[in-house]
């Protein structure tokens, strides 16, 4: 009985009293932030909407949103077609559905590469320091220096347009922000008692870099991954508007871009695909700010 | 004494970045896919095998890659960024053309975004729960999620079409060109309106909050209670102690974001067809012209570089405290 109480994990003793320490492990207590946070369930709720209904939707509408299906530019309602028909005659339900696809996995794929390069430079930097530091440093201020969407657009425009080439691009430009704030993170924290103990201890630097000072600077990396979804989905948005787009595959700001030419005649081509990227960016940025309450302990008690 | 040889460093420092830029530049040119001399030869319609190993020699095509390199770079120092083939005109006219509009709406996007932005973030801050303060919370959301170039179309649909208030592109009115100066600057000003207040509706968001934050923190400090010991109005105190130490993180901020705001005018230029360097950008898209869009590049990069100069004078000016160097 005994031994059955220990394997599993519990500390009750035979008369029924509970002597272990209620210690909530950090993720948990973090978790527990963010669900009582109404605006960040929100952002969750229509995450989820857009994720479930770009991933389902084609089984269930199953419109090609390129064909043809009725008359340009046919006013929302018209012959059942509930947002209507965009300069081409093609049905805009099916473009939202079809679109959001390419909108998700570009904006997920970019997010990920501006924060595998944003990490490693500024951890490098914030870990080894001296001249590592000063030339990342070096790096990352130029990049500074280059608008983002121009070098963006001169990137996929020399090394043509497709998913793969779009969400590279996105994440060549956009990493510096992450760079800076890793870096800052690792010079504060390489400073700590248990670092230098880890250090004294004969850890190697890649232990101490990954497995030590990661995890403690994981809160406000997190906070930022969230938020660079956003900016990542933007800038899809705004290449694809430009004309920047995988042709082959829909995207909500090919058809702002490419519906802009008949705004006057109209309105709801162009308002849809933008409705449906404001809300997705709104969601990942409610998420953010629901995450940066949860995972930072100073703003708790306000 | 020590405040010029931190600008000269500031100035070396940007010299040698705008060096890198042509480096980059001439690099995405070698590494992009395709030969340089088809491109010239499928301009001037076809070309034989002799034909194109002439364009090679007269490009220097075939000399090595850092040969190459020096030629590109010593023709960017005399101005020189190429041959457009669309426009049919050397890059860098092109480009000089459309500076001054992309200045203007950049300019003054960022100062009525930092001037509003400030104002609104400071009476937020003044009651941190009252009723502006949720607006400004939510105004900033709004910023930050709605693309920008929608927005702008939002606002054409609703004030050039429906209530028909502004022109709906350009930057001039025809009609208006040959009147004198005053009626030409009223014109501008015209068309500048709903550009402006869409470019500056994603940094308004950011300012508001940034300034609502930063006076925050400084109304809780200690010479903040000092000052309001010792009797100040309340509006003394606001604006003239507190504000002028909330202020520095905005204008830190608004200098750093430059080259952000650089690429939010190249969709708002599209949008409303504005004649800059943005929409330049956008036609040498639209042609294939990738000498137009990387001297364009080059030029945005140099705007960046001299920004950030201009930024580090000012925090200079602001707060005499600061006297560290380019390291900064």
């Amino acid at each position: 009985m005994t031994d059955k109480a220990l394997s599993d994990g519990g500390a009750a003793t035979d008369d029924g009293l509970d002597f272990s320490l209620k210690v909530e492990s950090p993720a948990r207590e973090a978790w527990r932030m963010f669900i009582k946070n109404g605006a960040a369930i929100v952002g969750l709720v229509i995450l989820g909407l857009v994720v479930v209904t770009s991933l389902a939707g084609p089984l269930i509408y199953q419109v090609d949103p390129f064909d043809i299906v009725w008359a340009p530019l046919s006013p929302p309602g018209t012959e059942g077609f509930l947002l209507g028909t965009d300069y081409l005659g093609r049905d805009l339900v099916a473009g939202i559905i079809y679109g959001g696809r390419a909108t998700l996995a570009v904006g997920a794929a970019a997010a990920l590469i501006t924060l595998v390069i944003g990490l490693t430079i500024g951890a490098l930097a914030g870990y080894y320091r001296g001249w590592v530091e000063a030339v990342l440093m070096r790096i990352t201020e130029f990049f500074q220096v280059l608008p983002p969407l121009l070098l963006a657009m001169v990137l996929v425009m020399l090394f043509s347009p497709s998913l793969t080439t779009i969400a590279i691009a996105i994440g060549v430009v956009s990493w510096t922000g992450v760079a800076r704030l890793a870096r800052a993170e690792f010079l504060r924290i390489r400073e700590l008692e248990y670092v230098k103990s880890a250090r004294a201890a004969g850890a190697r630097h890649s232990r101490i870099i990954w497995l030590v000072i990661l995890p403690n600077a994981a809160p406000p990396l997190i906070v930022t991954a969230a938020l660079s979804v956003g900016v990542a989905i933007l800038f899809e948005a705004g290449l694809s508007f430009l004309g920047l787009s995988d042709p082959n595959v829909m995207s909500w700001g090919y058809l702002i871009g490419s519906n802009r030419p008949f705004i006057l005649d109209a309105w709801w081509a162009v308002t849809w695909p933008g409705v449906a990227i404001f809300f997705t960016v709104l969601s990942v940025s409610l998420i953010g700010d629901g995450l940066n309450d949860a995972l930072n302990p100073k703003l708790r008690q306000r | 004494m020590q405040t010029l040889s931190g600008v000269g460093q500031r100035v070396v420092w940007g010299l040698i970045l705008l060096l890198a830029v042509i480096v980059l530049n001439f690099s995405l040119i070698h590494m992009a896919p395709g030969d340089p001399a088809e491109v010239i030869a499928g301009e001037m319609g076809g070309a034989t095998e002799e034909m194109m190993a002439s364009i090679r020699a007269t490009y220097g095509l075939d000399r090595p890659f850092h040969e190459q390199l020096l030629v590109y770079l010593g023709r960017v120092v005399q101005g020189d960024l190429g041959h457009s083939f669309f426009f049919d005109r050397p890059v860098t006219e092109l480009i000089v053309g459309r500076i001054m509009p992309t200045i203007i709406l950049v300019v003054t996007s960022l100062l009525l975004a930092v001037l509003v932005g400030t104002f609104l973030g400071v009476i937020a801050a003044r009651n941190p729960n009252g009723l502006l303060s949720h607006i400004v919370t939510v105004l900033a959301l709004f910023g930050y999620a709605a693309p920008v170039f929608w927005t702008g179309i939002m606002l054409l649909i609703l004030f050039a079409s429906w209530i028909p208030l502004f022109p709906v592109s350009g930057m001039y009115d025809v009609s208006s060109l040959g009147q004198g100066g005053w009626a030409n600057f009223l014109d501008v000003l015209h068309h500048l309106v709903l550009p402006v207040v869409t470019l500056s509706t994603i940094y308004l968001a950011i300012y508001s909050r940034l300034a609502r934050a930063s006076m925050l923190d400084v109304l809780g400090s200690d010479y903040i209670r000092t000052a309001r010991a010792k009797g100040l109005s309340e509006f003394l105190v606001v604006y003239k102690h507190a504000l002028r130490n909330a202020v520095l993180p905005i204008v830190t901020f608004a200098g750093l974001q430059f080259s952000q705001l650089f690429s939010g005018a190249v969709l708002v230029e599209t949008v409303f067809n504005w004649p800059g360097l943005g929409s330049l950008a956008f036609d040498s898209i639209l042609r294939r012209d990738s000498p137009t869009l990387l001297g364009i590049l080059f030029f945005s990069a140099l705007i960046v570089i001299v920004a950030n100069i201009l930024t580090d004078l000012s925090y200079r000016l602001i707060d005499p405290r600061i006297k560290t160097g380019a390291q900064g």
